[in-house]
């Protein structure tokens, strides 16, 4: 029988978008379980009733995708719950719809640009997360363009930002450079640098305090953690 | 007026409420909407001291002696600036209207501001109804919820051409401000509501006028402040950022007023209470103390002293406004003109050194 366990492993992939943080660290799952059969039962929760209704959908039907490919599960049933458009994102996840057919003339297209946007967002953050300690540790702006990925000290954040990069196929191999366009790729010369980092932690700081206010409304709203919840 | 340490601090709240969003204001059929709305506000205070939280009752309706209490009594603010919300798809006499604001206002002359807004999806009938209410009110700033809901639409962008007609309307008749808050719902819904690059449009082709981006921009503060850098009448308003983040997240606070700091300038931020929201009286006794924790990762912020407190708190806004300020709370010639559009070295070269 497949565990619920397994399922929540799952859903440890599935991000919000706008915080690139797991769904399940951030305490949107509120129940999983699995039947006997194998049909897996997930609610998700988020921090108000009028969350953005695009990043919301991205995160059930991406919760669809990483629990449906979890062995022995036969069918997923992702519920988002307490939402103003529940049932659109709920009925159209349910029925491989996707986010136009959803929300019919609401929507003029998919979300997969939308969706980049803010994985390139996450990678600006991810380049401050890497560099900030080797800036404090003495290097320099010169130092850093000449870096690598693979010479930056191997460490969970290198490894996140190297993913993001991934995801968006831009340079990700430790032969790459350190910094690069989120947008093209190419190698931050050394005379951006100083600007590329202040954008950079820019966009880590935004991030930062949007999580901040986003944990603080959804304990305010439920008074239970989420499941796989961590406390930041 | 506040008073700390020898400084007198002239406040103006430029941002604040005065609402409705009782039971019986629910529209039949929309009251899921109406309940989701100011349940989610007050949610955001929750994120201030405990002491300074409301009953869920009280919140949906505070009464005018409890604003003039809360507000100027207790809460240290000379003049408080009116932003109306009218969200009139779930509320019946709407939520916190410029007639609404106004007829208090009246009622205690010298203390308020009746700011009004317009519906540019309304057409000539929208248009006439904000002529009325600035031949009533006269008001010098208007506030802009592009994700309100109206019949079908799920908002609109500052970049429509019927917004230009409004806004070329509101320059005519005598409009200086622009306050802007964005929301989670716009049409296109694949697009990012919180996108606040109509604001640099308008704000490009719009000169004189005061484009204040309330919650500078938060959920994108970094598109907020890339903007800002570039558009000279592009101001912060900080409300949601005193209220939702100094007592809540000190050091994610202090992140973002040291990248205000930097990227906007002490010049162009206005504090907002956001008041019922967050009651002002601890923002401003909070932000009076308030300075950067000790950690490396604050070094090379821009620091913050009582002259930029003092602006942040009255004088930028009182500029704005034309509001005027007894001598006493006035800052001498060196320490800069208040809310000036050419603060900012960072316009030309936002480049610092990183540490």
């Amino acid at each position: 029988m497949t565990s619920t366990a397994s399922v929540l492993a799952a859903l440890d992939s599935v991000r919000d978008p706008e915080l690139d943080q797991p769904v399940t660290s951030l305490g949107f799952v509120a129940s999983c379980t699995v039947s006997e059969d194998g049909v897996a039962d997930v609610h998700l929760r988020l921090p108000t009733y009028f969350c953005a209704p695009n990043f919301a959908f991205l995160m059930v039907a991406d919760a669809y995708e990483a629990v449906s490919g979890v062995p022995g599960v036969r069918r997923a049933e992702i519920v988002l719950d307490d939402h103003f458009a529940s049932e659109a994102i709920n009925g159209g996840v349910a029925a491989r719809a996707g986010f136009v057919e959803s929300f019919g003339t609401l929507a003029e297209s998919e979300l997969d640009s939308l969706r980049r946007d803010f994985i390139r967002k996450a990678v600006l953050a991810g380049t401050d997360r890497v560099c900030r300690p080797l800036l404090s540790s003495g290097l320099t702006g010169d130092d850093l363009a000449a870096l690598t990925l693979g010479e930056a000290p191997p460490s969970p954040d290198r490894e996140r930002l190297r993913a993001r990069r991934a995801e968006l196929g831009l340079p990700s191999t430790d032969d790459s450079p350190l910094m690069v366009d989120p947008v093209t790729g190419e190698a931050v010369g050394v005379q951006a640098v100083p600007l590329h980092l202040r954008k950079a932690r820019l966009t880590a700081v935004g991030a930062e305090a949007n999580s901040g206010i986003c944990r603080g409304m959804l304990r305010d709203r439920y008074a239970t953690s989420g499941l796989g919840e961590e406390t930041a | 007026m506040y008073e700390k340490d020898g400084e007198k601090y002239f406040v103006v709240d430029s941002h604040m409420h005065y609402w409705d969003a009782s039971p019986a204001n629910w529209i039949a059929g929309q009251e899921n909407f109406a309940k989701g709305w100011i349940d989610c506000f007050h949610a955001y205070q929750s994120l201030g001291p405990a002491e300074t939280h409301w009953s869920i009752e009280h919140f949906q309706k505070y009464s005018e002696d409890d604003l003039m209490k809360d507000v100027f009594e207790d809460g240290h603010v000379d003049v408080a600036i009116f932003q109306p919300t009218y969200l009139k798809s779930w509320y019946t006499e709407g939520f916190n209207t410029t007639e609404k604001n106004g007829a208090l206002a009246e009622r205690h002359p010298g203390k308020f501001i009746v700011n009004s807004r317009f519906e540019p999806r309304g057409g000539d009938a929208a248009m006439k109804e904000f002529e009325e209410n600035v031949a009533r009110w006269q008001p010098k700033g208007v506030k802009l919820y592009t994700a309100e809901w109206l019949g079908d639409s799920r908002g609109w962008t500052l970049k429509d051409p019927e917004a230009y007609r409004f806004l070329e309307r509101a320059q005519e008749l005598g409009i200086k401000n622009i306050h802007v808050h964005k929301g989670p719902t716009i049409w296109p819904l694949d697009k990012d509501a919180f996108d606040v690059s109509d604001v640099d449009h308008a704000a490009t082709d719009f000169p004189d006028l005061n484009f204040i981006v309330e919650h500078v921009g938060l959920p994108r503060i970094e598109d907020f402040c890339f903007m800002a850098t570039q558009e000279p009448n592009v101001y912060a308003g900080l409300s949601v950022v005193i209220g939702g983040l100094m007592h809540a997240r000190p050091r994610f606070f202090a992140k973002v007023m040291g990248e205000l700091l930097f990227w906007v300038g002490e010049d162009k931020m206005t504090f907002g209470s956001d008041y019922g929201i967050w009651e002002p009286k601890w923002q401003i006794e909070g932000f009076v103390d308030w300075d950067f924790p000790a950690g490396d990762e604050f070094t090379d912020y821009p620091r913050l002293g009582t002259a930029g407190k003092k602006k942040i708190l009255g004088l930028n806004a009182a500029r704005l406004y034309d509001i005027e300020v007894p001598a006493e709370y006035q800052l001498p010639a060196e320490a800069g003109t208040p809310a000036a559009k050419d603060d900012a070295k960072l316009v030309e070269d936002p480049v610092g050194a990183p540490a």
